[in-house]
C-alpha cells in the first residue's frame, strides 16, 4: 500500500530524515516509536504534504501512485488521514461545515454525488458514538476550547467520518487520561478493517497495550534502525532508546 | 481644484438656491465660506492622512444645478427583492429623490414622514430647521462644508415618539449618468423618543463613467430610542463615495451602525457617533473587501459626553491585490463621562503582499473611572489551519474561503435584521469567491 525507499526531508535547510524506507501493507498495523527529534513527526508531515517540508531524495508510493506529485488534499482524498499531534484551533469554521466540506471533496474527487442533508447527519451522529463524542462539541467551531482529550477524540471522530486507506496517528496518545486512550483506541481499533491500513507514532508502549501492532519500528537519527515485531516495543519499554543509539553507532 | 468649484458657486449661486429648500439654503453661504476657507481635504491634514483624494478630485464632474430629471425607472433597473426582506423602499438617483414610490410604502404607521429633503423642507420647515445642519454646522471639515455649499436634496425620514416601524427601511443610492458625474446630498434622520427603526442604505452605480458621491447623513437618535443604520458599499471601482455619517444620540438609545464595503474604488467613511445622554449604547462596526487597486478608508470617532454609556467597535478588512485599507478609531471620553465602558478592535488580512493596511487607535481619555480596551491585528491567514483543512481533503482555495468566511462572521452578527445577515452572509462568501468581481447593478437586490 505504502511503499518509502530512501527518504531524505529537509525543514529550513536542516536534514531530518535520512534515508529512511518504509512498506505498509493493508490490514496491518505498524508501530513507529523513538527518543525526541529522531524525525517521527517529520515523516507524518511529509507522507500528508505538509509544505515547510522539502523532500530532497528518494519515493513515496501509495497504491501505485507518486504521492510526492500529489497536492495534501489529494493525498488526503487518495485515503490518507494524519491524527495531529496537535490538533488545529479553527475559530469560526463550525465543526459541521468543516466536516461536510471534507466529505463532499472526497466524494467529488471520486464522481460520487454530494451528501445529502439527512445522510450527513446521519453519518454524523454514527461516528460521534463511535468515538463516544459529546454531541455538543460538533456544534462548535473546530476545536476551538475543546481540551486536550477532546480534541483528540475529535481527531478520531473525522477519521472514522473519512474513512481512511492509511491511517497515521501521530503521538494520539499525549496527554490522554487513561478512559481517553481506551476510548480513543477503541475507535481505532473498531476502523480497523483488512483493507486498510494504521501507523501508530509514540514514544510509549502504553498506547500499544490497546493497538496491538503487527511491526514496531525505530526510527533514530532520521532512519529505520531496528524493526520487530510486538515484542520489540515491550524490550524498548524495559530498557530505554540507549542500546539502540550504541548499536547504531557501534 | 477648489478654485473652480469656487468659481462655480459664485456664478451659480441663485440657481443652487433656487433648486433647493428654504432651510438648506439658510446656511449654505457659510457652508461655502467655510469650504473657501479649508479647501478639499489633503493627505496633510492628519483625518485623511490616508485618503488621496486628488486623483478623484481632479476629474471634470457634471453637476445637476437645475435638477433635471434623469432617465431612469429604478423600478426597471433594479428589481428589488431581496429574498425575506420586506421593506418600505426609496430611491435616490444621483442626489435627487425619486418621487414615485411603492404602494406599500402607504403603509408607514402614522406620523412616520419619508420623502426628499427639499419636499420636508418646504411641508415641515420647523421640523427640519430644528435638526438640519445641527452636527454637520460644526465641523470643520472640507467635504462636510462642500456638501453645505452644493447639498440642494437628499433623503429625509422622521420617525415620531413612541413609534416602531414594522419593516426595515431599504433606501438604494443609484448612481446613473452618461458623462462623469458628481453628487452631494444631504440625509436627515430623525428618530423621536422611544422610537423603533431600521435603515439599510445601498450605493450603487449603473453606467461607466466616473462618480463621485459627496454624502452627508445626520442623524439624530431620541431617549430610549432604537436604530440600526446598515451601509452597504456595491460600487464600481471608477466610483469616489465620501460618505459622512453623524450620529447623535439621547439617553438610553441604542444604535448600531455597520458599514460594509464589499465593491468599491475609492471610499471613505467618516463616522462619528455622539453620545450626548447617559447609559447610551453604541455598536460602531464595518467590515471591507478590496482587491485590484480598491481603497477603503474608515475613519471612526465615538464621543463619550456622558457618564455611564457603552461603546463596542468592530472593523475587519480582507485586502488583496494592491488594495489599500485604513482604519481609525478615535475614541474619545469625556472628563465626566465616569463609568464608561469603550471596547474596540481592527482585525486586518493581507492576502498579497502588495497590499496595505493602515490602523490607528486613538483614544483620549480624560475621565478616571472607565473601561477601555483597544486591539489593532494585520496579518495573513493561518497556515497551520489551512495545512489542516487541507489535510482532510478541503482544496487549498476553499481552505482560503472558509477561513475568510469564518474571519468576517462576527461583524455579520451585528446585523439585526436576519433575513439581511443571512443575504450578506451569501454576499460575502460570492465576493470572496471573486464571483462578485465587478458591480452589476444592485447585487443587494438581484
Amino acid at each position: 500500500m505504502l511503499v518509502i525507499k530512501n527518504l531524505h526531508a529537509n525543514i529550513d535547510g536542516k536534514e531530518i530524515l535520512k534515508g529512511l524506507s518504509l512498506t505498509i501493507n493493508k490490514g496491518e498495523i505498524h508501530a513507529i516509536m523513538g527518543p525526541n527529534g529522531s524525525g517521527k513527526s517529520t515523516l507524518s508531515s511529509v507522507i500528508t504534504g505538509h509544505p515547510a517540508f522539502e523532500v530532497t531524495h528518494g519515493t513515496i508510493e501509495f497504491n501505485g501512485t507518486d504521492l510526492l506529485e500529489l497536492a495534501p488534499e489529494e493525498r488526503a482524498n487518495e485515503g490518507i488521514f494524519l491524527s495531529f499531534q496537535y490538533p488545529v484551533e479553527i475559530p469560526g469554521v463550525s465543526m459541521v461545515n468543516f466536516m461536510r466540506s471534507a466529505i463532499n471533496e472526497q466524494r467529488k474527487y471520486r464522481n460520487e454525488p454530494a451528501i445529502s442533508a439527512t445522510d450527513f447527519l446521519r453519518l454524523m451522529r454514527e461516528k460521534k458514538e463511535l468515538v463516544e463524542m459529546d454531541s455538543k462539541l460538533t456544534n462548535r467551531a473546530v476545536n476551538e476550547g475543546f481540551s486536550g482529550g477532546e480534541k483528540k477524540k475529535n481527531e478520531i471522530f473525522q477519521m472514522a467520518m473519512l474513512e481512511p486507506k492509511l491511517a497515521i496517528l501521530d503521538e494520539t496518545d499525549s496527554g490522554l487520561d487513561i478512559d481517553a486512550l481506551r476510548i480513543v483506541a477503541n475507535g481505532v481499533n473498531k476502523l480497523k478493517s483488512p483493507e486498510n491500513a494504521t501507523v501508530v507514532i509514540t514514544h510509549y508502549q502504553r498506547l500499544l497495550d490497546y493497538i496491538t501492532p503487527d511491526f514496531v519500528h525505530v526510527l533514530y537519527d532520521g532512519k529505520i534502525v531496528k524493526s520487530g515485531g510486538k515484542e520489540l516495543a515491550l524490550e524498548l519499554e524495559a530498557r530505554g532508546y540507549d542500546w539502540i543509539k550504541q548499536e547504531v553507532e557501534a | 481644484m477648489e478654485q473652480q468649484y469656487i468659481d462655480l458657486y459664485k456664478a451659480h449661486r441663485g440657481m443652487i438656491k433656487e433648486h433647493s429648500a428654504a432651510v438648506m439654503n439658510a446656511s449654505r453661504d457659510e457652508a461655502f465660506a467655510r469650504f473657501a476657507r479649508l479647501g478639499f481635504p489633503t493627505t496633510k491634514i492628519e483625518n485623511y492622512k490616508y485618503t488621496e483624494l486628488k486623483p478623484s478630485l481632479e476629474v471634470d464632474y457634471g453637476l445637476n444645478f437645475r435638477r433635471l430629471d434623469f432617465p431612469v425607472d429604478p423600478y426597471q433597473a433594479f428589481q428589488c427583492d431581496v429574498p425575506g426582506i420586506d421593506s418600505f423602499l426609496y430611491f435616490v438617483v444621483n442626489d435627487g429623490f425619486y418621487p414615485e414610490t411603492d404602494d406599500r410604502n402607504k403603509e408607514l404607521p402614522e406620523g412616520v414622514i419619508i420623502c426628499s429633503m427639499k419636499e420636508a423642507s418646504e411641508k415641515y420647515p420647523e421640523l427640519v430647521a430644528t435638526y438640519y445642519g445641527k452636527q454637520s454646522g460644526k465641523k470643520d471639515d472640507g467635504l462636510v462644508a462642500f456638501n453645505g455649499a452644493f447639498a440642494q436634496d437628499g433623503f429625509f425620514m422622521y420617525v415620531p415618539k413612541n413609534v416602531e416601524l414594522p419593516r426595515p427601511v431599504q433606501l438604494i443610492n443609484i448612481m446613473r449618468s452618461d458623462v462623469d458625474f458628481m453628487a452631494n446630498s444631504h440625509d436627515l434622520i430623525i428618530i423621536e423618543e422611544n422610537a423603533k427603526a431600521q435603515l439599510l442604505v445601498c450605493d450603487h452605480t449603473q453606467d461607466d463613467v466616473r462618480f463621485l458621491a459627496n454624502r452627508v447623513t445626520e442623524v439624530f437618535v431620541g431617549e430610549y430610542a432604537t436604530y440600526d443604520h446598515y451601509k452597504l458599499e456595491n460600487t464600481h471601482n471608477r466610483m469616489t463615495n465620501l460618505m459622512t455619517l453623524l450620529i447623535d444620540q439621547q439617553a438610553s438609545s441604542n444604535v448600531i451602525s455597520n458599514v460594509i464595503t464589499l465593491h468599491n474604488g475609492v471610499t471613505r467613511n467618516t463616522i462619528e457617533v455622539a453620545l450626548n445622554g447617559k447609559h447610551c449604547e453604541t455598536e460602531v462596526c464595518g467590515m471591507v473587501i478590496a482587491d485590484k487597486n480598491q481603497t477603503v478608508d474608515n475613519f471612526t470617532s465615538v464621543l463619550h459626553n456622558m457618564p455611564e454609556c457603552h461603546s463596542d467597535e468592530l472593523f475587519k478588512y480582507v485586502l488583496d491585490d494592491v488594495s489599500k485599507g485604513a482604519f481609525t478609531g478615535r475614541l474619545f471620553v469625556e472628563k465626566d463621562a465616569q463609568k464608561t465602558r469603550a471596547y474596540q478592535t481592527n482585525r486586518n488580512i493581507l492576502l498579497h503582499p502588495s497590499a496595505k493596511m493602515r490602523t490607528k487607535p486613538q483614544l483620549e481619555i480624560f475621565a478616571d473611572d472607565v473601561k477601555c480596551s483597544h486591539g489593532a491585528t494585520i496579518g495573513q491567514l493561518d497556515d497551520n489551519a489551512l495545512f489542516y483543512m487541507r489535510s482532510r481533503g478541503i482544496p487549498y482555495n476553499e481552505a482560503r474561503l472558509l477561513l475568510m468566511n469564518a474571519f468576517m462572521a462576527d461583524v455579520l452578527e451585528y446585523i439585526r435584521i436576519f433575513a439581511l445577515r443571512d443575504r450578506m452572509k451569501m454576499l460575502v462568501e460570492k465576493r470572496l469567491r471573486g464571483e462578485l468581481s465587478k458591480c452589476e447593478g444592485c447585487v443587494i437586490c438581484q
